[in-house]
């Protein structure tokens, strides 16, 4: 099993969202959270003094899936978030350990 | 045009029905407009004050919409509860001791009389002999005291603490605004001397200036505002809608506060100036705001909502100390430099790390000044040497007093929350009521 995480720009969620039920995902959880990458934010200006947007909004998307379809679940992602601009956003694999349905009591790939 | 038409025949009906009430005694010649009763007269002038004065009341809603929105949401239940004692300290303190200390006995002088027991309304049931019902020109000039203290508010707001601000405004409602008012409005020296100043550019807006610069500067920056390597930090507006909505509340109220300066609309010349003020401005304001937008759009190639609406206010600030005599493309033109100088100005601020919230001193204080000057233009009456010499004497009096409370507070009872305090938010700190409980996390 893997845990895939991904940061994505927030108006893209939809579009992801329809690519990966379209390859089986069955279930996703998201968080919007703020953060930088390389360009280190964004510059704007207030009441005639400029400043950095140090964190940009993003949204986290986090799939637990068995290890077999990560190449897909991440291609369908980069597919559906990118938008080749800067700022698209991350995808992370972790090896996940476990896992349970908590009403079945089931656990592994079973409880994905 | 069949709306102008019959907007004619109303003004015609209404001379007609003037020369009526008035009676033969009355007559007029051609040339001049017919003039009403004594009595309907009396009506009529204090109907404006009335009127006139509850605009002015309700800019002290403007004010609080618009200091709410622009600053932190951690500080917004602080600055409306100061907004509402302001106004209710102004109107206590006006009565007790400002309005006998501004309008009574000056004579010429510096000062009105000064008594412990409060202003005298005319009896229940009974007129003045004079012109108008003195209850309802006491009432129309407290709203005018109550915005000069709301101009501080804003401008010292996020670090000061709730008494010390709420003595400060015991003092400038109750002694400060009311002796230099007096200079001019109360027939004092500075009326001698030929200064001019119809609504307040200067007797309200650049005391309530001064008054705010002098607390920035006791005060100090807001911690982080300004960083050791001379960056500006810019600490975020909580609430733009309601920082509009309190600038399109205090640009209505402005129709009473320049409108009714007429004080008096018991002729057909009288409300013709003042229709012709309210066209002014509304059209200094509107001013105001285009240049704001083609300048921020120029200068930073990106408009600012905060900006534009400061532009508004000082498109109104700049057209009051003269808002009768200017055609509509003079109005628009003084009213659209007060909104240069807002440009300018809060970055200048910046730079000299005074730290004005809301942008209150560019605003009232310079476009109040700008306001002062710009009579010249129009007025054939004001001379530009009264104007300086009244702007002189308000600078240095305003300054002067206003240092000396601001100091006497802070190396007594303190006038700055601590650094913690500060951080967590004044409405936690020091009220512990906050004006999102279910949004702010603390770091505001």
């Amino acid at each position: 099993m893997k845990f895939v995480v991904a940061i994505i720009k927030p108006f893209k969620l939809d579009e992801v969202r329809e690519a990966l039920s379209a390859i089986g995902v069955q279930g996703l959880t998201v968080t919007e959270v703020k953060g930088y990458g390389r360009q280190k934010g964004q510059s704007e200006i207030y009441r005639g003094a400029e400043y950095a947007v140090q964190f940009v909004p993003k949204l986290k998307l986090e799939i637990a899936v068995d290890s077999s379809v990560v190449p897909q679940v991440v291609e369908a992602i980069r597919e559906a978030a990118g938008t080749g601009q800067i700022g698209d956003g991350k995808v992370f694999v972790l090896d996940l350990e476990q896992s349970m349905r908590i009403r079945t009591g089931e656990t592994g790939a079973e409880a994905l | 045009m069949t709306y102008s038409l019959n907007k004619g025949k109303t003004v015609a009906a209404l001379a007609v029905t003037a020369a009526l009430i008035a009676g033969p005694s009355f007559a007029q010649d051609a040339a001049t407009p017919a003039s009403v009763a004594k009595e309907t007269a009396y009506v009529f002038n204090t109907l404006l004050f009335l009127i006139g004065g509850f605009l002015v009341m309700f800019m002290a809603a403007g004010f609080a919409m618009l200091e709410a929105g622009l600053v932190r949401s951690k500080n917004v239940s602080m600055q409306c509860l100061k907004n509402i004692a302001l106004y209710s300290i102004a109107g206590i303190m006006y009565y007790w001791i400002g309005y006998n200390l501004m309008y009574t006995g000056v004579d010429g002088g510096v000062m009105g009389t000064f008594s412990l027991f409060g202003y005298g309304f005319d009896e229940v049931g009974k007129g003045a002999d004079g012109s108008y019902s003195t209850a309802s020109d006491w009432f129309f000039q407290m709203a005018f005291v109550a915005a000069t203290a709301s101009i501080v508010s804003g401008t010292v707001a996020e670090r000061l603490k709730l008494w010390p601000f709420l003595i400060f405004t015991v003092v400038l409602t109750g002694i400060i605004y009311p002796i230099s008012g007096s200079w001019h409005w109360g027939a004092g020296f500075l009326k001698e001397a030929g200064f001019n100043d119809f609504a307040g550019s200067t007797i309200v807006h650049s005391v309530g200036g001064w008054a705010a610069l002098v607390g920035a500067i006791v005060l100090g920056a807001r911690k982080g505002k300004y960083t050791a390597d001379g960056r500006v930090v810019p600490m975020l507006a909580s609430n733009i809608p309601l920082a509009t909505l309190g600038t399109f509340i205090l640009w209505m109220g402005w129709f009473g506060f320049n409108g009714a300066s007429q004080l008096a609309m018991g002729t057909i010349g009288d409300v013709s100036d003042i229709s012709r003020i309210f066209a002014n401005t509304n059209l200094a304001a509107a001013g105001g705001v285009v240049a704001t937008l083609i300048l921020m759009q120029i200068m930073y190639g990106k408009l600012d909502v905060t900006m534009a609406l400061n532009g508004a206010l000082a498109g109104l600030v700049s057209i009051t100390a003269e808002p009768l005599t200017p055609g509509p493309l003079a109005a628009i033109l003084i009213g659209a430099a007060g909104g240069g100088i807002v440009v300018f100005a809060v970055p200048l601020l910046d730079k000299l790390k005074i730290d004005d919230v809301v942008g209150a001193i560019p605003v009232h204080l310079f476009a109040g000044i700008w306001g002062t000057i710009a009579v010249v233009f129009t007025n054939s009456g004001a001379t530009l040497t009264a104007q300086l010499y009244g702007i002189a004497c308000y600078a240095v009096f305003t300054v002067v007093f206003s240092a000396i409370v601001w100091l006497a507070l802070k190396y007594t009872i303190g006038i700055r929350v601590s650094e913690e305090e500060e951080a967590l938010g004044l409405d936690r700190s020091e009220i512990g009521v906050e004006a999102y409980p279910e949004f702010t996390f603390g770091r505001g």
